[in-house]
């Protein structure tokens, strides 16, 4: 008994110990509070497979009143808005690349004729990349619908014909492995070195190097070169293996794709960089590498589409490095597109990176206090 | 901004402190430091752990700000132009500051890169270096896995790489042992006839005395500063060595008198400092005391530097004494 009471003793004396170590490390004892709480409400937010209000475009070769009730009925779904018009079904083929719509409807001339022979009235044009879009638009195919002139009652299929671009298998290997070059890369590269200055000042490397003539800019820019090697290897195993087992096409330009890769590495790495200014300890920006990777699995396209989530989401979605680079990679990957018309997410990584350095040098001081 | 006394001074000191004090919070980690510290000389901060040596050494170098006075560090205002005196200065820190994971030969190579040193004559210099601090044998060996005085002189070789007009060492000796400081100290004297100034801090008294100047600091005031020779002729005490029996009760006993500053006891003999004002101490302790110091041998002796250093420092400094 006594013996047990003294055992009682001395793991009670680590259990406080260890309480108050944690209560006295704010940061870690911020994330026992933030972890929970944060991934709640970015597993509510994202985790929302009732995709809505899909960006699509509009070919309406017909130019019937018909047509126009059939294009708010589909509105009236809530699954689709119509966002754009083209005038030809190539034209519209080449904004579904480019990713500025999700599908296209093409209503053909003979609408009205297909309408009276039972045949399906229109096609859609579907981007297949993202498997949980195409299942939205799928749905759809059987939406019934009537003119009110029909001398039957309708008996067709299939409203709808459909033509699945780029994934027509439908299979998920497709929609996956370009989006998790996306996820390793954050993973690794913002881990990397966001533990590299905070190594570096644990082991008093820092309090030398920084009496020395090197910049802080240099550095910065110093950390993170190596690491592009390093991204640029492991995105060479994921697509590679992609290609090789899972039969993962690559249909874009390799040095478009190396470009695009080559962006979201350093912003990646940029942002790794800004945590290492923040972070005291190693285990301070492991924590904070974690608290970052989580939005950028759940919120950045790679497991539930953009567009099913509420407009808070998208907002932080936009705000992650991730997000821009699936959407460039399933592109370039996928769809073939180039980063002429990726414009958009390619110049917000850039200026990411940019901005991201020139905060990171400033916030690193080559001072102590 | 800056003191105009020590504008004119510009080019005479090295290292030149006025009323240097750096808070953290409301903690004085150094409190007023004037310092004049001369070209081509070895100056020594000698000071018990926690006393502000490190805070201000880093203050001089620039890696923090103080938080009142001046500093000009050969010639250049400090922290302001701290930039410019970076390859014109060597650090040691405290703690080994190299990279435990590569080799010695890696590490001077590193340096010598960030130092800009043409790389034509880098790999000699490094050989020179190595063979200067016997690191020849330990070239391919890994930072981490040296002993304690094979570290030192590896961060004595890096810092020293460049040829920096001025070389400030934490407490370079702190792991060493006691033959390795010995061989230490004379690469030190090398440099400094070499022309270097040298500021080395240290909490061994032996190697203090070794140093031309020397400032004695106590939680971040300079006590006393002055040649070691020239503190231990200033005391300010008379020091006397008592033998016989019963040393710990003798020390008790004459602790307890006022004209007593310190006691210690040394092997078989007690140290005793006692106030300048007693002229002859033997002659005051066998008059005045004689049941304490009866069958016991007195001897007056020459002051240590440990005599000033206990003098200056601890409960005795504010009772009078070599406080400037
Ligand atoms: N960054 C800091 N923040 C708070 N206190 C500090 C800091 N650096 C040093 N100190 C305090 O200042 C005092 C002097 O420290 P230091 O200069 O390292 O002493 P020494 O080198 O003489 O052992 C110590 O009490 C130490 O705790
Ligand atoms: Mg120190």
């Amino acid at each position: 008994m006594n013996a047990l009471s003294q055992s009682l003793q001395r793991i009670g004396a680590i259990i406080f110990k260890e309480l108050r170590q944690l209560i006295r490390d704010r940061p870690t004892f911020g994330m026992v509070v933030m972890v929970p709480l944060i991934q709640l409400l970015l597993f509510g937010f994202a985790i929302n497979t009732n995709v809505r209000d899909l960006p699509v475009g509009l070919v309406d070769l017909s130019h019937t009143q018909t047509a126009r009730a059939l294009v708010s009925d589909l509105g009236a779904t809530q699954v689709v808005r119509f966002t754009q018009t083209y005038q030809t079904p190539a034209l519209a083929e080449e904004a579904i690349r480019r990713g500025h719509v999700h599908a296209v409807l093409v209503i053909p001339e003979d609408f009205g004729q297909r309408l009276q022979d039972q045949r399906a009235i229109a096609q859609w044009l579907i981007d297949g990349s993202d498997t949980m879009v195409g299942n939205a638009l799928l749905a759809l195919q059987q939406m019934p619908f009537a003119s009110g002139f029909e001398a039957q009652p309708s008996s067709r299929k299939n409203t709808f014909e459909v033509a699945l671009f780029f994934n027509p298998e439908r299979r998920s290997a497709i929609n996956i492995v370009p989006g998790l070059v996306a996820i390793v890369l954050t993973m690794t590269m913002v881990m990397f070195t966001s533990a590299a200055l905070v190594r570096e000042r644990e082991r008093g490397n820092l309090e030398l190097l920084i009496t020395t003539p090197v910049r802080s800019s240099e550095i910065m820019i110093g950390k993170i070169v190596p690491y592009v090697f390093v991204g640029l290897i492991q995105m060479t195993i994921i697509l590679g293996l992609g290609h090789v087992i899972f039969a993962v096409p690559i249909n874009g330009r390799l040095d478009q794709l190396v470009l695009g890769v080559f962006a979201f590495i350093s912003a990646s790495l940029t942002l790794g960089l800004l945590v290492s200014t923040i972070a005291k300890t190693q285990l301070q920006a492991m924590q904070l590498t974690v608290f970052l990777l989580i939005p950028s699995i759940l919120l950045s396209g790679f497991m539930f589409p953009y567009e099913g989530m509420p407009e808070a989401a998208q907002w932080i979605a936009e705000a992650l490095p991730a997000t821009h680079f699936i959407r460039m990679v399933r592109a370039i990957v996928l769809r073939g597109a180039t980063l002429e018309d990726l414009q958009p997410d390619l110049w917000w990584l850039i200026g990411f990176t940019v901005i991201g350095v020139i905060a990171a040098a400033s916030r690193f001081k080559k001072r102590l206090d | 901004m800056t003191d105009p006394a020590m504008r004119d001074t510009a080019n005479q000191w090295a290292i030149e402190t006025r009323g240097m004090s750096r808070r953290f919070g409301d903690f004085v980690a150094v409190d007023q430091l004037d310092l004049c510290i001369p070209y081509k000389t070895i100056y020594g901060f000698l000071g018990p752990n926690g006393c502000g040596k490190s805070t201000s050494m880093r203050l001089i170098t620039g890696l923090l700000t103080p938080s009142a006075g001046d500093i000009r560090v050969l010639g250049m205002e400090i922290p302001a132009q701290a930039e410019l005196l970076r390859r014109r200065l060597g650090y040691m820190t405290q703690k080994f500051s190299l990279y435990d994971d590569l080799t010695v030969q890696e590490n001077l190579r590193f340096m010598a890169q960030i130092y800009n040193l043409d790389s034509r004559s880098v790999k000699q210099l490094i050989d020179s270096q190595l063979s200067r601090y016997q690191l020849n044998e330990r070239k391919t060996r890994l930072a981490g896995s040296l002993s304690g005085g094979q570290r030192q002189r590896l961060a004595l070789a890096a810092a020293t790489l460049h040829q920096p007009e001025l070389l400030i060492l934490d407490e370079p000796t702190s792991a060493v042992d006691p033959e390795n400081r010995r061989d230490f100290w004379e690469k030190l004297f090398d440099l400094c006839d070499g022309g270097t100034t040298i500021l080395v801090s240290t909490h061994y008294m032996d190697e203090a005395e070794r140093c031309h100047g020397l400032a004695i600091m106590e939680s971040g005031v300079k006590r006393a500063d002055g040649a070691p020779a020239q503190l231990m002729r200033e005391l300010g005490a008379r020091v006397v060595e008592i033998d016989g029996e019963n040393l710990r009760l003798l020390k008790q006993q004459l602790g307890e008198l006022p004209e007593v500053v310190s006691t210690a006891q040394q092997g078989t003999h007690l140290r005793v400092l006692i106030k300048e004002s007693i002229e002859d101490p033997e002659r005051w302790l066998r008059e005045v005391h004689p049941q304490l110091v009866h069958d016991r041998q007195i001897h007056a002796v020459r002051p240590s530097l440990e005599d000033v250093f206990v003098h200056c420092t601890g409960s005795h400094a504010s009772s009078g004494g070599a406080r400037q």
